[in-house]
This record gives C-alpha cells, structure tokens and sequence, in this order.
C-alpha cells in the first residue's frame, strides 16, 4: 500500500509576526521556518502504519525550494521518498489541494495523512478538500486512528468529546495533537536523508477562489489595570467584573 | 443576480447549536444587505427547535430527515446539502466554523465549487460584496478577503456573531424524508468528556497554568470554574505534565477561544497562549510575577499569590451568586 503524507512548511510559532511592505503578506525576514506541527502526527502515523501493515510512504509538500527543508526532515524520521511541488507564487487552500489530489493520484496513495491544520494561514481545510477532489472518505481532527487493512476506525475531536468514526480506503486521515508522539530523527536517518533525492514537479495550474485583500495586526489589546498585589482587592476584582464588564 | 443564502444548521442530540443561531442572524443580515433572500437547512432525525430560528431572520427551514441521519455522517451530510443547494440555486451558504462546521464545510465547497472563507470573525459589505476577516498565524494578524467565485461558502466562528435583538417570529418548517443516504464516514458512537462543558463552547473559563504547581491543586481551578459556570482550560505547559488533558489546551496548538471572560491562574503569558485567548472580551489575570506578558493583555491583574486570591475570589463570588 502507498501511504503519502502532506507537510507544508510554516513560521516557528514562536516567530513575531509583521506585516510585509506588500500589506498582503508576512514580512519573512529574521522568520525561522519549520514543519508544520500537526504535520509531524502525520509523518508518524504513516511511518507507523507502514511498520505495522507494509507498504511505501511519500511526503509531498507544495511551496518554494525552502520547503525541501521539511520534506528532509520528513525522510530523516523515516518516510521513503519526498516531492515538492514547486511552486513560489499564492495558492488558495482549494489550489493547494488542487495539486496536492493530482499528485496523491500519479502516486497511487490510498491512504493519505495530513495535518488537521496549517499554523500560518490556520485553514484547517486543505486536507478535507484534498480528499473530496479525489473522491477518497475523510476523517479530520483524529485523535487515534487504527486500521486492520480494511476498516479503519478514528476517534475525532469535538467540543466536549469525542467521535467515533468508521470508514474505508481510499481515505485522508487529518491529525491532531493526541494522536501520537513524534518520533525524533535519528543520526542515521539524518544522514540518509541528505543524500536521498527530492523529486521536483511542477503543480497543475489552477485558479484563485480567493484574493487576500490585506493582512492587518489585531487591535492591540491594552494593558489594563493592576488592582493590587493580595486578597483585600479580590472584592474590587467582582464589582468591576458585575459592573463594569457586566460578564459574571 | 439576486443572492440566494442558505445558512446551516447543526443539531447534536437532537437540539439546535448555538452557534448556528449565530450563523442564522449573520445570513438574515446579510438577505438585508445584499437585498437577498434566506433560508436554513437541518440535517437528522428528529431535531427541536428550529421554529426559534423564525426569531433570528430565517423564516423558512428544511429539515431532511431520516433515522441513519441522527448521528453525522459526513458523506452522507455533504451530499445532502450541495444536492439542496444546486438544486435550489443558492448562491451563498453560511456554516458555524464548529468542529462539525469545520469537517463539513470543505466537502460542500467542493461538490459546489465553491470558494470558502473558513472561521470568519467579521463580515463586511462593500458594494454588494463580502470581504470576510479571518485571523492567520494564531490570531497574531488578521486578513481580510474577497471570495472571486459564483458560489460563496462561509464558516463562522463560533462565540464571536452576537445575534443582537431578536423578533418573535416563528419559522416556517419543511420536513422531508429521505431515502438511506451513503454512510462511507459514519459517526458510531459518541464519547463526552465527562459531563464537562468544553473550553471552545463556554462563556467563561479559568484557565491554570503551572504557577499551580501541581494537578493536586487544580481542584481551585475547577471550583472557581463552577462557582463562575464556566470551562476549565489549560495552558500547554500542564497538558504536556500531564496534569490535564489536552482538550483543555488552550493556544496555538490547542483551542482558540473567545469568551467573555477569560480568567489566567499561574499562567505566564507565553506568545503561544495568547494567540489562542487574546480575542476573548475580558481577561483577568492573577500572576505573582508583575512583569508576566499576561498583563499586557488583561484587563484587571492581580500580582499575587494564585494560593490566596483564588479561595478569596470563590468566597465573594458565593456571595453575590
Ligand atoms: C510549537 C509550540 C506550540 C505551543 N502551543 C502552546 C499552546 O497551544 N498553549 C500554551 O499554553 N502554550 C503553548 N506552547 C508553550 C508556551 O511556549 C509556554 O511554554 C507555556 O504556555 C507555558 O505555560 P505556563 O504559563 O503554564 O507556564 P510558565 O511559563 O512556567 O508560567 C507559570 C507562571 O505561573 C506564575 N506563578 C508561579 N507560582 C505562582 C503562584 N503561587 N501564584 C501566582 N502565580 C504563580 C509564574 O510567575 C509564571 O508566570 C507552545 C510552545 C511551542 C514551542
Ligand atoms: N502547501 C502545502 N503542501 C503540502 N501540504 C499542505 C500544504 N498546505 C496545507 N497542507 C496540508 O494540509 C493540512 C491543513 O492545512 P490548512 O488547511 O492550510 O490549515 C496541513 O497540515 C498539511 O498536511
């Protein structure tokens, strides 16, 4: 079995975020760039997948040549073979998923992984998108995944639970924190990683659903007042709470 | 054209979300500022509540229904609704960014083909055109954007539409029977977290972070939570101790909330616990490090020891309760 895995390549969460000088986009410069966090269950779901069921894993990844740097690290944990679809200019999720579907599809992959969610734009949808393009079943936000070779069964995260879900292949799994731990590269697999070749393709063309008209900082939340350092201004704390915000 | 909207509603158990009451007043303001016209759809077996969406501007719902529909079922669901959709002409579809909102949303966008805004926190109307906002990188910058195909779809986020002022007028419901539709992606069973309201449905919650000091002392998170009626949340610091679990995680990589009022016990303020409370209305923080970056965005501190405010703090909260 084919198992491929999405990764994309985004902004430390730790990074300061300023507005680039074209008013649409982050200012990238000083911004240390990482694999994406929920992508990482991803990669170790597949590895363990095909550990316990066989099979080859592919990470795809679309963006510039700085997203070889996370398809390294996907084939540094483990996974068989890396592409990048290169391609520098903006995508909408829906185009992402455009390219990604094509790609799974020339890769034959029946089961895919993603994240449940990319920590720059924070769409949380490629994967649901990619895998309605294909026509595969989906499952987002698991927080455990088991399959036997034919059922595959998830539990998925809700407000105030958890779904139980059950499906089939051909299937886009998204994964969330909870999942599993992410293994670390190991020194061999490091090494292996920089000699193994990153496949260059160039994505199917497609069109923009939609045009980011500008990006803007949030409305500073001021600083407000310090009421005191004990316990004899917990009572002012409940007057303003009761009349002033007017929330308990 | 005129703009056709339809708006989504979830049912859980049985019962109308809350936050597609929301999504209902955003798509009968938008029928007014778009001079449009709206209706709602519902998905399941037996499902109450829907004529109250009468008092929220939607004055026409359809309710398909089956017995297999009462739990979700995505492939089922999102085939129920572009077929409603592309055979009644709906230019617009308006859905709760909720967990279910945000699985959904994408098939439907694609079986339609259409564009879709995901966890819209403002909508806009310029020209008889919706430029949405949405927050990107946590919340640490907000876009604003135009969706450029025929067809629209909206995902809002929950707690963030206040329906205002609201009407009594009842809706007018349409219930439809329909045949087994495709289960490939079931829902078999549901597992609550017991009993507990849930950190991205609540209108208050308390947050502990590791000034706690230990899982034997969130028992002082829980009860102010109570006293409070409101959620437990969490910062990663103590999800990864192990002390709470991780759907209490509140931040970057754990829930983005916007309550009320957000209270802050022991928790320092780190860049990635901001992204995911910084919009909510009010936040109280009690800390006994004045210089923790929380205070820069509470609105009412305390620099003092969580060990003696919080038992202070349920006292007086008793009293007035
Ligand atoms: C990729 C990534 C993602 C992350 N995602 C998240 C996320 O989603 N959510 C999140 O919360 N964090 C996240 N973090 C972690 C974040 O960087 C911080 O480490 C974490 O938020 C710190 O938790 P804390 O405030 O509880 O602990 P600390 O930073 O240790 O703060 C404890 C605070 O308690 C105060 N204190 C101690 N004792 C007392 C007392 N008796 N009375 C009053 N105050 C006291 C201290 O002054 C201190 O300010 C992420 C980090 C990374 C790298
Ligand atoms: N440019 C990309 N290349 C490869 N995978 C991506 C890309 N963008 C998003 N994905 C995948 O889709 C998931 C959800 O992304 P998003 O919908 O952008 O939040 C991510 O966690 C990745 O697995």
């Amino acid at each position: 079995m084919k198992i491929a895995v999405c990764v994309s390549h985004v902004p430390d969460t730790a990074a300061k975020i300023n507005i680039g000088s074209d008013g649409k986009n982050i200012d990238a410069n000083g911004v240390t760039f990482v694999v994406n966090p929920y992508d990482e269950f991803a990669i170790e779901e597949a590895l363990k997948t095909k550990e316990k069921l066989g099979g080859e894993t592919v990470a795809i990844s679309l963006g510039g040549d700085a997203n070889k740097e996370t398809l390294r690290k996907a084939l540094a944990m483990g996974i068989d073979n890396a592409v990048l679809l290169k391609d520098e200019s903006y995508r909408d999720s829906l185009s992402v998923a455009r390219a990604l579907a094509e790609e799974i599809k020339a890769q034959g992959a029946e089961l895919v992984f993603c994240g449940k969610q990319s920590v720059d734009h924070d769409n949380s949808i490629v994967g649901q998108l990619t895998a309605e393009l294909l026509g595969y079943n989906c499952i987002s936000v698991a927080v455990s995944f088991s399959f036997d070779g034919s059922k595959i069964n998830c539990e998925r995260e809700i407000e105030g639970g958890k779904e139980i879900v059950e499906t089939t292949l051909p299937a886009v799994i998204t994964t969330q924190k909870g999942l599993n731990e992410p293994r670390y590269a190991s020194l061999k697999g490091i090494m292996s990683a920089k000699k193994k070749e990153i496949i260059e393709k160039l994505p199917v063309a497609a069109n923009n659903y939609i045009e980011v008209r500008s990006m803007k900082k949030p409305m500073g939340k001021q600083a407000g007042k310090i009421l005191g350092s004990d316990a004899t201004v917990v009572p002012e704390l409940i007057r303003l709470l009761r009349e002033e915000a007017k929330v308990i | 054209m005129s703009n056709k909207i339809l708006v989504y509603i979830e049912q859980r158990n049985g019962q109308v979300k809350k936050s597609s009451l929301e999504a209902a007043k955003v798509g009968s303001n938008m029928a007014l500022k778009l001079a449009g016209s709206v209706e709602a759809l519902a998905i399941g077996n037996s499902i109450e509540g829907l004529e109250d969406l009468g008092k929220y501007g939607v004055s026409k719902v359809t309710h398909l229904k089956n017995k297999e529909l009462a739990n979700y079922s995505s492939s089922a669901y999102s085939s129920l609704i572009a077929k409603f959709i592309n055979e009644n002409i709906f230019n617009i579809a308006v859905f709760s960014a909720s967990a279910l909102g945000k699985d959904l949303a994408p098939y439907v966008s694609v079986k339609i083909d259409a564009g879709l805004a995901m966890d819209c926190v403002a909508l806009n109307f310029e020209n008889e055109e919706i430029i949405a906002t949405r927050p990107v990188y946590a919340g640490k910058a907000l876009v604003d954007l135009k969706i450029n195909s025929a067809k629209k779809v909206y995902a809002l986020r929950p707690n963030v539409f206040n329906p205002g002022t609201l009407t009594d007028a009842k809706a007018e419901i349409n219930v439809i029977e329909i045949d087994p539709p495709n289960l490939n992606v079931k829902v078999t069973d549901l597992k609550k977290s017991e009993g507990k309201l849930d950190v991205a449905e609540a209108d208050i919650i308390v947050s502990g972070g590791r000034g706690m000091k230990g899982p034997e002392h969130f028992h002082l998170v829980e009860e102010l939570a109570s006293t409070l009626g409101g959620a437990v949340g969490a910062s990663r610091a103590v999800v990864d101790a192990g002390w709470r679990p991780h759907s209490e995680q509140v931040g970057q990589t754990g829930k983005t909330v916007s309550p009320n009022l957000y209270v802050a016990l022991g928790i320092s303020g780190a860049i990635q616990h901001l992204a995911g409370m910084r919009s909510s209305k009010y936040i109280v923080a009690v800390n006994k490090d004045k210089d923790a970056p929380i205070f820069q965005i509470a609105d009412y501190g305390i620099v003092g020891d969580i060990f003696e405010i919080v038992p202070s703090m349920i006292e007086e909260i008793k009293k007035i309760k």
